[in-house]
């Protein structure tokens, strides 16, 4: 554990008065406050740094104590009890009541000050809760529900056909219980969707190859082609080339949220040529070659 | 929409010591939604996320109304970015996993 400076963190000098304290963190907050920065975990850590300063700076009986002990906190709380000094003060009366637990302290302030201080006192909002979920790609083809797991707590949730990998979705209320009657905090599921199928998916359209056999790219004919929603005979022109590529509008992943409405499957051709071929089967390939030169 | 959906303004403003000029400010600016049923205004619960916000920064964070509406909008703007990363990102891999 180690020794945390206050001062510097909050960028202000040692003798700096309740103004410059509070001019400094407002300062710093609207700067780094979670709910300007959003999904940035490096200015949260930052803000949960800056508001336990606060909590110390502007508390003049937590002030007091902090630049009485300074780099010797280790044995202020032994100084402490002899003074049975075990009143808490009210507070410095500013606090931001964003969603952090008691794990938003650092081991030092919790150390010097036993806990979450005055923050008791007052309510907050719980602490919000983050969560991984991950999916096959052919899960979230359609709106389902899932039951899951966040602590003890079993939470039925709705998750719309058409989510991204990556896509974070909030729960309200889901989080941490809110102190002294404070609102809950939020659950954020973050998904992993993993691609289980044949088809590539870009966004809402999918692309698949399907093989094509001489005969069929020459002469034309039908094929049959999985979807996500099942198989389809397809018509092949005839003279189709190697690597082309035709669109079946509407047979791509669905549009997250946008009920009936589906991206395209984008189909490529890969011509396969025959092997082992027969003498006789030779013969009239060559026979073709002559009638082509 | 069913009534649990609606958060009554005046219950709420009391419950978190907001003042009620406050949410008819933010309705003004286009930030907030009020019904009015029955000659009582609610918000929609779905709303309360934004109103929490929205008082983060006015009580907070000493942000004025102005304040409110540009945040409001750049924040907007970066939910959009954040997403748009996302798929691009997805998009990306596309292109990666086809070069192999």
């Amino acid at each position: 554990m180690e020794f945390i400076d206050y001062y510097k963190i909050l960028g202000v000098e040692k003798n700096a008065g309740e103004e410059d304290i509070k001019k400094a963190y407002r300062k710093l907050a609207r700067k780094l406050h979670p709910d300007l920065n959003p999904n940035d975990k490096e200015a949260h850590k930052k803000f949960q740094k800056v508001n336990e300063a606060n909590e110390v700076l502007s508390d003049p009986v937590k002030r007091k104590k902090y630049d009485q002990y300074g780099k010797d906190w280790m044995h202020a709380d032994q100084f402490e009890k002899q003074k049975q000094h075990q009143r808490s003060s009210p507070g410095g009366g500013y606090t931001y009541s964003e969603g952090f637990g008691d794990d938003s302290f650092s081991d030092f302030f919790a150390s010097m000050f036993g806990g979450s201080g005055s923050r008791n006192k007052a309510r907050f909002r719980g602490e919000d809760f983050q969560a991984e979920l991950q999916l096959n790609l052919s899960d979230v083809y359609i709106t389902h529900k899932q039951t899951i797991t966040i602590g003890s707590k079993k939470i039925r949730i709705t998750i719309p056909a058409g989510i991204e990998n990556g896509q974070k979705i909030k729960l309200k209320g889901y989080g941490g219980e809110g102190v002294n009657g404070g609102p809950n905090g939020d659950l954020y599921i973050t998904f992993h969707i993993v691609n289980n199928t044949s088809f590539k998916r870009d966004g809402n359209d999918l692309y698949k190859t399907a093989d094509l056999d001489l005969y069929t790219a020459l002469l034309g004919g039908e094929v049959t082609i999985d979807t996500m929603s099942g198989k389809i005979k397809l018509k092949v022109p005839a003279e189709t080339q190697n690597n082309a590529t035709t669109r079946l509008k509407g047979k791509g992943f669905p549009v997250y949220k946008k009920e009936n409405e589906f991206g395209d499957l984008f189909i490529t051709y890969q011509v396969k040529l025959p092997g082992g071929l027969t003498e006789n089967e030779k013969k009239l390939f060559r026979e073709l070659a002559q009638l082509k030169h | 929409m069913p009534e649990e959906n609606y958060i009554s303004i005046q219950q709420f403003c009391a419950q978190n010591q907001v003042d009620l000029s406050f949410i008819h400010l933010l309705n003004e600016r286009g930030l907030m939604e009020i019904i009015i049923l029955e000659e009582v205004e609610f918000i929609p619960a779905n709303k309360l996320p934004l109103l929490e916000k929205c008082m983060h920064f006015h009580y907070e964070l000493e942000i004025n109304m102005e304040g409110i509406e540009a945040i409001q909008h750049l924040l907007q703007k970066v939910e959009d970015l954040q997403q748009e990363i996302i798929i691009l990102k997805n998009r990306l891999s596309f292109y990666e996993q086809e070069q192999l």
